[in-house]
């Protein structure tokens, strides 16, 4: 009895001794940015340059509704200096006890290293009136696959660039001058990724997901329907075959799906409706090659056109 | 204030939006550098313009306008806009400008109102068992979760458990989320961090019922459950490998585990996590824990719990909503002198089987779990354990379970399972369970 109390306060004694004598990462001189998705870190990457030492935590071909919750995220999490997010509650099903668990207070909601990218971009199909889960899994507050909008894109990057300005004044210009460079980069690769696609402007896709909506908007596609019925909600029959006569009536060929979706139903759609399934990368690291936000649209505009090209 | 900084940036935007528009169409000389600089103007405004729609989107969410007559702090500078979570709604110090003492109007109330969830649980039985009976149907628990942040140093967790018949504060404690050198604190009511199951709701358990040795040694459904506080850290460990302590110190009053017949009859936890990712698919999370507290033969007697956990899951990161794989065990002793149970139990209620002298009870349970579709889990369990109080007695079992899920939201469970009881008497039975979840969505468990 005495010698179990004794070891219990042994192990715990040891722990905290050795906790309080290991030295500090306060001299560590970039800041650590922990990214939830990976296009936020490419673009907190592009702002920060080597200022900065970025990771995310989800990787780009996972559903970002779905990522689990893991101990080894925490190590991350605890010695960071920003934590970015996406927000709309896209990570509300593993950040929140992340960000409790850390014990990191800086990382906190409303903490200066707390952004919640979503305030800076344009946000679509934010429900109107009363919200219920009859809709599915809808987001009340907006969709939050917003990044795949280069303009989001430019508009995320200068509000990140202007938190690390005041996470790190000394080096404000030098955030700024990257951001205003990557602005200037993202609108001249914006002017030729819009180019490739405005032959294909105003035609009509479904996708299975609504992830795209943002990235359709952009590039002027028309997305007509989803393979779900609802979002979060599997393909059923009777939904796949409304949506087969949709796509026949109105002659659409192309499905967009992220690489996370099982391609059976929207394979056997495309086979009914003569039609072609595009894997479109939704995340930088989706790919080997897609290494960081340009080559993400590098990536899908090639597809698509191609995939336009063929299904003409 | 911020109606008026809105009026403002409309009149700034739409005289520059105007001036634009003159000026474009007209001098036929514009350079390139001009019409440049005319792009570079308009998308500002148009960022401006989307930066705003974030902030109004952020008032929309906390469902009310700034309290009038709030004054900004002086000085306050013109940061980012705020964050759009309903958490981040919920930090009130984080915007001091914008709180307003005594009594705000029923709409800004709302926004500081945590998030509200319930979560249902509904089990039908079918089958005979004498020694641990269930009704055929029975509205088994109705969690009712309330879950905010406190102040920027804090959040709260409620979960109150209503049954059929009565209310029981399953859960409720302020957790500590800014302690100095990575600590996390927690207190009040709190399940202790002993072991896996033990630290789990019944709606994100893999089974209808929970593993026999919960059910002999750890307290049954409500388990080490008990007020006291809490201190866990992370302990800095090579090659990547998560190692956690959590200490953890209760008043000492747990199920049939822990009594506290006197102030200083508390209970302690200690628990000592490891977890490492194999690969970006698997992973191996393992725990030792250790606990003591009083027996309810009095101060004089105590009980010691030891336990070690293992688990071990795949999930494939590309097909993770498809297929995922869960094995975990949990094995656990248990051990306690009783006293001459021929007086003892002349004195107090003593449970059915006891007897006298030290019991060093043992009992483990062994789990599996494959998702084999997007909404379809099948697994099994194996269970055995002593009895605590009579640690020659020893139950056996084992359940097969199919779930399907319709959507996030909701579960149907079909377990079949056969108890052989140290009385020599088996059990078969069958459950039907459903849970559905109303409100917040909350976190998956992992």
């Amino acid at each position: 009895m005495k010698l179990s109390s004794k070891l219990f306060g042994a192990i715990l004694s040891v722990t905290l001794i050795a906790t309080l004598l290991l030295p500090s990462s306060a001299e560590a001189k970039k800041l650590k940015v922990i990214a939830t998705l990976s296009d936020l870190a490419s673009l907190t990457q592009e702002v920060g340059g080597d200022k900065v030492e970025v990771e995310a935590l989800a990787k780009g071909y996972q559903d970002p509704h779905f990522v689990e919750p893991k101990p080894s995220f925490l190590l991350k999490l605890r010695n960071a200096d920003l934590l970015v997010l996406v927000g709309l509650e896209l990570e509300i099903g593993w950040l929140p006890p992340l960000i409790t668990q850390s014990g990191n207070g800086k990382i906190q909601p409303g903490g200066q290293g707390y952004l919640d990218a979503s305030q800076f971009a344009q946000i679509l199909e934010i429900p109107q009136g009363s919200v219920t889960r009859a809709e599915g899994d809808v987001h009340p507050m907006g969709n939050p696959h917003y990044w795949l909008d280069p303009d989001n894109g430019r508009r995320m990057a200068k509000g990140i660039a202007a938190r690390l300005s005041e996470m790190d004044p000394p080096d404000q210009a030098y955030f700024q001058q990257r951001e205003q460079d990557f602005e200037k980069r993202l609108a001249e690769a914006d002017k030729k990724w819009l180019a490739q696609m405005a032959p294909y402007r105003g035609r009509k896709v479904v996708t299975y997901h609504r992830s795209w909506p943002n990235f359709a908007k952009h590039f002027g596609l028309d997305v007509i329907a989803y393979i779900e019925p609802r979002p979060g909600i599997p393909p059923t029959p009777s939904h796949t075959i409304e949506l087969v006569n949709q796509m026949k009536r109105e002659n659409v060929k192309l499905e967009l799906i992220e690489p996370y979706f099982d391609s059976k139903t929207p394979n056997s759609i495309a086979s009914m409706t003569n039609g072609k399934v595009v894997v479109l990368m939704p995340s930088v690291g989706g790919k080997p090659e897609i290494t960081d936000y340009f080559k993400l649209f590098d990536y899908d505009i090639a597809l698509l056109t191609k995939a336009f090209e063929e299904t003409k | 204030m911020r109606r008026f900084h809105t009026l403002i940036f409309w009149m700034v935007a739409t005289s520059l939006a105007a001036t634009a528009q003159s000026q474009s169409p007209a001098p036929a000389q514009s350079s390139t550098d001009e019409k440049a600089a005319m792009d570079q103007r308009l998308r500002d405004l148009e960022d401006r313009i989307v930066m705003l729609e974030g902030e109004i989107r952020q008032l929309k969410a906390q469902g009310s306008q700034p309290a009038a007559g709030t004054t900004p702090a002086p000085g306050a500078q013109p940061t980012s806009t705020p964050e759009t979570t309903a958490q981040q709604a919920a930090a009130p110090a984080s915007q001091p400008d914008n709180v307003r003492l005594g009594g705000a109007g029923s709409a800004a109330s709302k926004a500081l109102n945590p998030d509200v969830s319930v979560i249902g649980d509904f089990i039908a039985g079918a089958g005979h068992n004498s020694i641990n009976p269930t009704p055929s149907f029975q509205m088994h628990e109705s969690e009712v979760g309330l879950q905010a942040i406190i102040d920027p140093y804090a959040r709260g967790d409620f979960f109150l458990s209503f049954g059929e018949e009565g209310v029981n504060l399953e859960e409720g404690f302020i957790t500590f989320t800014a302690l100095p050198a990575g600590f996390v604190a927690k207190a009040g009511k709190i399940r202790a961090a002993f072991g896996k199951v033990n630290t789990l709701h019944n709606h994100v358990l893999p089974w209808a019922d929970r593993p026999l040795v919960t059910q002999n040694l750890v307290g049954g459904e409500d388990g080490i459950n008990d007020a006291g506080f809490s201190v866990q850290h992370i302990i800095p460990a090579p090659k990547n490998w998560f190692l956690e302590f959590t200490g953890q110190t209760f008043r000492g009053d747990s199920a049939d585990v822990f009594t506290s017949s006197r102030k200083n009859d508390v209970s302690v936890v200690g628990h000592l996590r490891t977890y490492k990712d194999l690969s970006d698919s698997t992973n191996i999370d393992m725990g030792a824990s250790y606990s003591r507290g009083h027996s309810l033969f009095g101060s004089d007697f105590v009980t010691h719990l030891y336990g070690v956990d293992a688990t071990f899951r795949w999930k494939p990161l590309q097909r993770a909503i498809y297929h995922s794989f869960v094995a975990r065990s949990e094995f656990i002793w248990r051990q306690q002198d009783q006293p001459n149970i021929n007086l003892a139990c002349g004195t107090i209620d003593c449970p059915a089987f006891v007897r006298s002298g030290f019991q060093r009870a043992f009992g483990f349970y062994a789990s599996a779990d494959y998702q084999f579709a997007r909404r379809w889990f099948v697994g099994g369990r194996v269970d055995q354990s002593d009895r605590p109080f009579d640690a020659s007695l020893t139950d056996k079992g084992g359940s097969f379970v199919l779930t399907y899920w319709p959507s996030e939201f909701a579960q149907v469970r079909g377990q079949y399972r056969f108890t052989r009881y140290a009385q020599n008497f088996d059990a078969h039975e069958a459950f039907i369970q459903l849970q559905f979840a109303l409100g917040a969505h909350g976190a998956h468990p992992f």
